[in-house]
């Protein structure tokens, strides 16, 4: 019997020379943008490349890396945060060798980070940290690596390690605050936090609080019970409609009004409660679609299955609904990262606002363009791995495939 | 013996769920209740009221910026009012200049061409993923503070000069022989209205060509042009000139002004952008080549095929951006420039009353954001997909 074949379409093996043919050179028209187009790359690089190598005082950024990095936490104790570092360190590295994929990527980036950072002119105490978080890197990955190849113990290792980055937010806060009283970790106030530390803790904080908040939000927007219902349509279409910098000039000026006589809380604490109130509605939204995309049948069977409306909700509904939106919630969570630097209106010293402190110094007068190019290729470079990262996650959960 | 007595009332569905909500409201109410008592006592011992009756005293700062007249001895209204102002001139015209940036880059992303398409990838995620606050703050004090100053302005071509003191670009004025001239436009197009109709309609009925599009456009060029003519200049071009330490003529945009628009429209830019993409790309394949089948040609393609189905899938996302980028307005008072926002903080600064400052801003923000939302689904409801 013939078996009928189908034909594979023909290859076409394109040359260089018809490749630039193709892409830049024709039409006519074509090849006038790609002229333009490289005349536009040109000035522009070089331009920029003499600016930065030549006229550019870079020393602004490498006097204050301390103040960028970690604000006027006191210097004495900054070995708590490098500590902090070493314990993110070593759960990368954990989580790099127990998983392939995103982390492994991830803890790899990471120790070249380490390596790279360790040759850079530096105290021997810096580098001794940084060698030190290389080690931490190395070492769980190879913990975990091994972890991998034994089933059981494999387990185990990976349940440590999710309960490890649980646990971690809250050692770290612990960490850094300390306690009043203690010599070992004397109290420092939250006010002195500042620079890129105070930039993650405060998205960490707001990311980690606004999810339940969101996702209880989602869950009575489409709740059966009317007034439950009206509250939460009304609280999230008020938050969305109005500027993120208004709700935390509301959270500064006026939750210390809301709170009883006598308790004041950190203005730090205070823009933690407004990103937190705003990212909420945005996640609840988010939430909502995953929610409204669970087929009707899914109820109907746990339902049939005997299951009440509570064990349906969290057993079966969420957990699907879940992860439909990790793409559009790791969205909105990155862009609460690049909103923290709104607190920099209300005078905290995050990166932005220690950049402005900075700028302030008379000595630093007039290097603008060091200091925010400086700022914003931070946050560039944190936003943009924490983007690649969801495409990598979306593609592992094969969102919209199954 | 009683017969089978029905379910009792509370195993009803109704029963628990009622008393959800009565519970829900209970907690409500009492937290309400609570944080309530906290503000009046709060606000109690600090003197303050809650009212609005100080809108009406005198406000006493000065504004930088004043679409409207205003001297600091007017109102806290008309202060506020001045900031609602700005909010709105910097929104209109970031949103047309953003749409038209964003067209342009989402349509040169997909480009046949290898470099255009790399160049503006590197646009849209060099913005995309640096905070807006940022590139504000660069602008602002990187850019537009280390231009020149006014006497060395840069000059485009002599049309637009760029300083220190901000961007001065030509306005049109007007001259006496204006109004004929208008009524001259109105009659070229009402006229070129019609002549299009007519050949519409016979391109229409016998399939032979009308250039209905050709000849309206001609009728109107030449008239409004022999209108020009006749009438003398109607409209001149006023060009800014340096006169001392300030420009005179034309429009003059401040440099808060220019910084804020400048970053807004960039910023917007790029995610509308990423919009215009997506939707050019939900086009189905198919519907062009069937289309290049029937024999239309590339413009007919793009505005009769592509576009009526892309915009369906644009107009929400485009809605949500312009709605962004009205909010996103309120970073101004980190250039100094005076919107809503900044005149609240202002009036809070100033009067230390945190109620009616807050609701006030919040307010305005929520009428304008509702407002947009309103019209754009009007607009959508128009252009959506009449599913059969």
């Amino acid at each position: 019997m013939a078996v009928s074949r189908t034909l594979e379409p023909p290859q076409v093996r394109m040359g260089p020379g018809e490749w630039v043919r193709k892409n830049l050179l024709s039409p006519w028209y074509n090849a006038l943008l790609t002229i333009a187009g490289l005349w536009f790359l040109y000035e522009v690089g070089r331009g920029l490349a003499v600016w930065a190598l030549t006229q550019a005082r870079w020393d602004v950024i490498t006097h204050n890396i301390r103040l960028f990095l970690v604000g006027q936490f006191p210097p004495d104790q900054v070995q708590r945060v490098w500590l902090g570092l070493l314990l993110s360190s070593l759960l990368f590295g954990l989580s790099g060798g127990l998983w392939s994929g995103t982390m492994r990527q991830f803890a790899h980036a990471l120790g070249l980070a380490f390596f790279v950072l360790a040759f850079l002119p530096a105290s021997w105490v810096t580098r001794g940290w940084l060698i030190g978080n290389l080690a931490a890197i190395l070492l769980g990955y190879g913990v975990g690596a091994w972890g991998r190849g034994s089933p059981r113990c494999g387990r185990a290792l990976r349940y440590a390690t999710i309960g490890g980055w649980l646990l971690f937010f809250l050692v770290l806060i612990l960490l850094l605050s300390g306690f009043s009283g203690s010599r070992v970790l004397p109290r420092v106030e939250a006010s002195l936090w500042g620079g890129l530390l105070l930039t993650f803790l405060l998205s960490l904080v707001s990311i980690i609080l606004s999810f339940p908040l969101g996702v209880l939000l989602a869950l009575g927007r489409r709740s059966v019970l009317p007034i439950v219902r009206l509250f939460s349509i009304l609280y999230i279409e008020l938050i969305r409609g109005v500027p993120l910098v208004t709700v935390l000039f509301m959270a500064d000026i006026m939750l210390p009004l809301f709170l009883p006589e006598g308790l004041r809380i950190d203005r730090i604490v205070r823009a933690m409660a407004g990103f937190t109130l705003f990212s909420a509605a945005y996640v609840a939204e988010n939430v909502r679609g995953g929610l409204q995309a669970i087929p009707e049948g899914q109820i109907e069977a746990a339902r049939a299955l005997g299951l009440n409306g509570l064990q349906t909700t969290l057993l079966i509904v969420l957990p699907q609904a879940l992860r439909l939106v990790v793409p559009a919630n790791v969205g909105q969570f990155i862009s609460l990262f690049k909103d923290t630097s709104l607190v920099a209106i209300m005078g905290l010293l995050e990166l932005l606002g220690i950049g402005k402190a900075v700028l302030a110094n008379p000595a630093y007068m007039g290097l603008q363009r060091e200091v925010y190019l400086f700022v914003a290729v931070v946050y560039g470079v944190f936003s943009y791995a924490m983007s690649y990262a969801s495409r990598r996650l979306e593609i592992a959960l094969g969102v919209g495939e199954r | 013996m009683r017969p089978h007595s029905a379910t009792p009332f509370w195993r009803s569905e109704r029963v628990p769920q009622a008393a959800a909500q009565v519970l829900f409201i209970v907690i409500v109410a009492l937290v309400a209740g609570f944080l309530y008592s906290n503000l009046v006592h709060a606000l109690h011992r600090k003197g303050l009221s809650a009212g609005f009756g100080f809108l009406s005293l005198e406000a006493g700062f000065r504004i930088g910026e004043t679409p409207i007249p205003y001297d600091p001895g007017d109102s806290y209204g008309r202060a506020f009012l001045v900031g609602v102002l700005n909010t709105l001139r910097v929104t209109g015209v970031g949103i047309l200049l953003a749409t038209l940036l964003g067209l342009v880059a989402g349509v040169a992303r997909l480009s046949p061409n290898w470099l255009i398409r790399q160049i503006t990838a590197a646009y849209v995620e060099l913005i995309r993923n640096t905070p807006l606050l940022v590139q504000l703050v660069f602008w602002y004090y990187a850019v537009i503070f280390k231009m020149p100053p006014i006497q060395k302005s840069l000059s485009l071509g002599g049309v637009l000069l760029i300083s220190q003191r901000g961007v001065a670009l030509p306005s049109l004025s007007v001259t006496p022989a204006f109004y004929p001239w208008l009524g001259v436009l109105m009659l070229g197009t009402i006229t070129a209205w019609l002549l299009w109709r007519v050949r519409q309609r016979y391109q229409d009925a016998t399939g032979r060509p009308g250039y209905a599009w050709l000849l309206a456009i001609g009728i109107w060029v030449l008239l409004v042009a022999v209108g020009w003519g006749v009438l003398g200049h109607p409209l001149v071009w006023e060009r800014p000139r340096i006169v001392g330490p300030t420009y005179e003529g034309g429009a003059v945009l401040t440099p808060e002004f220019a910084a804020l628009l400048v970053g807004l429209v960039v910023y917007t830019g790029a995610f509308i952008a990423e919009v215009v993409r997506g939707g050019i790309l939900s086009v189905r394949k198919g519907q062009i080549e069937a289309a290049r089948a029937l024999g239309l040609r590339e413009g007919q393609i793009l505005r009769l095929i592509i576009l009526p189905q892309a915009l369906r899938v644009i107009i929400p996302p485009l809605t949500s951006q312009y709605l962004n980028l009205a909010k996103n307005s309120s970073l101004a008072i980190a250039v100094g420039f005076p919107d809503l926002f900044s005149v609240g903080k202002t009036i809070f600064n100033q009067t230390g009353q945190p109620v009616p400052a807050v609701a006030l801003v919040m307010g305005s923000y929520l009428v304008m954001s509702l407002f947009t939302s309103l019209l754009m689904n009007i607009y959508n409801r128009r252009v959506r997909f009449l599913e059969k």
